[in-house]
């Protein structure tokens, strides 16, 4: 049986328990025949030409896997940014811990898409908000169809989450492989402000597939900083596709650390509703081996005076392969548009790959757009100057890779999720440095 | 210390250097001037070990060890230093960290251990001190929007910190007006000892006014076509270089 036919069959049992008076269950039976209609994507794919799920796509997931994998603290807590306190949004295996989690509902909703889903207060916030930035492509139609648990999150008006929210998706794999597919939905208000970290982690050396999709809604001057920390094991995939719509004068942020995983694909979709916002998306990858990294990202303007950057860093060494497929969207009605795009890729070793596809299609005429794409090695100027001061070659090189990604991690806003973040890549690339300034 | 014979090197298939001679005793200071596109950065650039340079002829001796074969940081191991008359940027390194590397991994090649941490921070306020730089300077990524002479000034930190056997200073006096020259040429001159040397290479005599040479040598198409005292680049200053070029017609 192929894993759609698997998916078909177990959809069947699945809609069993759901209330088929709901509204929810059309926009599941709509989604799923979109699913099936679809398929899986394939390299014919214009937006899937180079990243491949053949080899996933064979594996025998279990697609409910069992619920009761407890995991103690203590083995998981590197995975916390555990030197700040903050909010925790945890599950094991898709289904939420609360031995793990530090939920709220002071002011601020932090708490479980189920609850969002079957909750009758709630159900005015899933009307307004649930599916209605995703799109129908085909894993994010099965994704929603799919939709069981995740984060919920709801900052009101004016409103400031007083501590960043973590996510964190573990998967034990007790029971061999195991598809997941968590959904989140994130809305915040009017003027409010949050900093939100995801994360994935697999436990064991089972297969894990991860087909994740989260929606954010910035309203009005909303304040958004995600940041998502893709450092898992090598038998795990993630595909995210991460939906933002932005309303007038919003700003949102969203940071890709890629340095881990066997495949990981980020579809990464803005859509700026209203005047004035502002867009950034940011990301670093850092691989080797035969990891693969593919960022999809689409900036869709519509409206005037707004902004979008794009910075992304790649490293590939030994035989990884990277994807950068960057398109910016300019309606003719966004006028004044002042978009950016910076992909630039250093590739160590003569068998990396790296696949680089910026787009611009602008139907506005007052508008400045600009991108850039470098794939090259490592500057050989820097390294005489290094070296001349005594620093051994591989050490110098380690620094240069160093500071080229560093750049990109100016713009977190987390002190120590920065300082983390630059211990990981000072880490994957090997350098020794005190990080005491 | 240092012996050049007759060097001859070329780059991408050009000459350059075309038969370099000079020796260069401890506690002594040599000059080397000339017009642009003479050869002066590409010398400079030999001696520290330059990869894209191809040595054709000639011999480079530290100390009596030929150096020729070496890589640039066994170069500096050995006690070579290069001041940049264009200093990288390395964002996210800052200066402290990236000095703490550097004198760690000389320390490394020579099997010594570590600096202990609070030794390296009393050497770094010694000397940072000693070239007027702010604290606050040292926390900065190297070099990133440094001004020009925030990154000589550098430049002559890290000669400070790392004590060098033979600076070569390229066009250090470029982009720097006359108090970041003094307080340079002033960090220069506390650290020139008996068992110490400097190659001071410029356009002009300026700088010669504060790091006074004991040799000057003027370096036209690739050869040294005069030597003399300090005297020669007051010659130079007031008449230019054209005087050599048709007393070498002559």
């Amino acid at each position: 049986m192929s894993l759609k036919e698997k998916l078909q069959s177990s959809y069947i049992a699945f809609e069993d328990h759901l209330e088929a008076d709901s509204p929810l269950h059309d926009l599941r039976t709509a989604a799923m025949k979109s699913f099936e209609d679809q398929g899986f994507p394939s390299k014919k794919d214009e937006a899937w030409k180079y990243t491949s799920l053949n080899s996933l796509l064979k594996v025998d997931y279990s697609v409910f896997p069992n619920g009761e994998n407890a995991i103690e603290l203590k083995d998981v807590k590197k995975y916390f940014l555990h030197e700040i306190d903050t909010y925790k949004l945890v599950f094991i295996d898709g289904v939420y811990s609360s031995f793990l989690s530090e939920t709220t509902h002071d002011t601020i909703d932090v708490c479980l898409m189920s609850s969002a889903l079957n909750k009758a207060k709630y159900k005015p916030i899933i009307e307004t908000y649930f599916n209605k930035v995703a799109t129908k492509e085909s894993l994010t139609s099965l994704n929603t169809a799919f939709t069981k648990e995740g984060a919920y999150i709801r900052i009101p008006k004016h409103k400031e989450a007083q501590k960043p929210i973590e996510i964190i998706n573990f998967s034990t794999g007790n029971e061999a492989a195991t598809l997941l597919q968590p959904r989140n939905l994130i809305v915040v208000e009017e003027n409010a402000h949050v900093q939100i970290i995801e994360r994935h982690q697999s436990l064991s050396k089972n297969a894990v597939l991860t087909n994740s999709v989260t929606e954010i809604f910035a309203e009005k001057r909303a304040n958004v900083d995600y940041y998502k920390i893709q450092n898992d094991k090598e038998n795990a995939s993630l595909i995210d596709s991460t939906y933002v719509s932005q309303e007038r004068d919003s700003i949102c942020s969203v940071h890709t650390f890629s340095f881990g995983g066997k495949l990981t694909r980020n579809n990464l979709n803005f859509r700026q509703l209203g005047e004035g916002c502002d867009s950034i998306l940011n990301g670093v990858t850092i691989i080797e081996g035969k990891q693969h990294v593919d960022h999809n990202t689409l900036v869709h303007h519509i409206a005037e005076n707004c902004e979008s950057h794009q910075d992304y860093k790649g490293i590939f060494d030994e035989s990884s392969t990277g994807v950068f497929n960057g398109k910016v969207y300019v309606e003719k009605d966004a006028q004044k548009l002042d978009a950016f795009q910076q992909n630039n890729n250093i590739l160590i070793s003569d068998k990396a790959t790296i696949n680089a596809k910026p787009q611009l299609e602008i139907f506005a005429d007052d508008v400045r757009c600009s991108h850039g794409c470098t794939i090259g090695q490592l500057d050989e100027e820097a390294l005489f100057y290094l070296r001349s001061r005594g620093i051994a070659m591989k050490e110098a090189r380690a620094l240069l890779m160093y500071a080229f990604a560093n750049t990109v991690l100016e713009s977190v806003k987390i002190p120590e999720l920065k300082t983390r973040i630059n211990k990981l890549i000072a880490n994957k690339i090997g350098v020794n440095l005190g990080f005491q300034v | 210390m240092l012996h050049i014979k007759d060097v001859h090197a070329r780059v991408e298939e050009k000459d350059i250097l075309k038969g370099i001679s000079l020796n260069v005793n401890a506690g002594e200071v040599h000059a080397i001037m000339g017009p642009n596109g003479s050869g002066k950065s590409t010398l400079a650039s030999v001696i520290s070990g330059k990869e894209e340079f191809e040595l054709t002829q000639g011999e480079i001796t530290l100390n009596s060890e030929d150096i020729t074969e070496l890589d640039p940081e066994e170069r500096a191991h050995k006690g070579i230093f290069l001041s940049f008359q264009y200093p990288i940027e390395i964002p996210g390194v800052s200066v402290t960290n990236f000095i703490k590397t550097a004198i760690n991994e000389n320390r490394k090649a020579k099997g010594l251990e570590d600096m202990p941490a609070s030794d390296m921070l009393k050497m770094i306020r010694e000397k940072a001190d000693l070239l007027e730089i702010d604290r606050k300077f040292l926390s900065r990524s190297l070099n990133e929007g440094f001004s020009g002479g925030e990154k000589k000034r550098n430049e002559i930190f890290q000669m400070a910190m790392l004590e060098p056997k033979l600076a070569i200073l390229d066009e250090t006096d470029s982009g720097l007006d006359i108090d970041a020259l003094k307080v340079v040429a002033n960090g220069v001159n506390k650290l020139k000892a008996k068992d110490n040397a400097v190659i001071v290479i410029t356009h002009y005599q300026r700088l010669l006014d504060y790091i006074v040479p004991d040799f000057v040598h003027v370096l036209m198409d690739g050869k040294i076509v005069k030597s003399g005292t300090k005297e020669l680049a007051y010659e130079l200053e007031e008449k230019g270089y054209d005087w050599i070029k048709e007393e070498l017609v002559k």
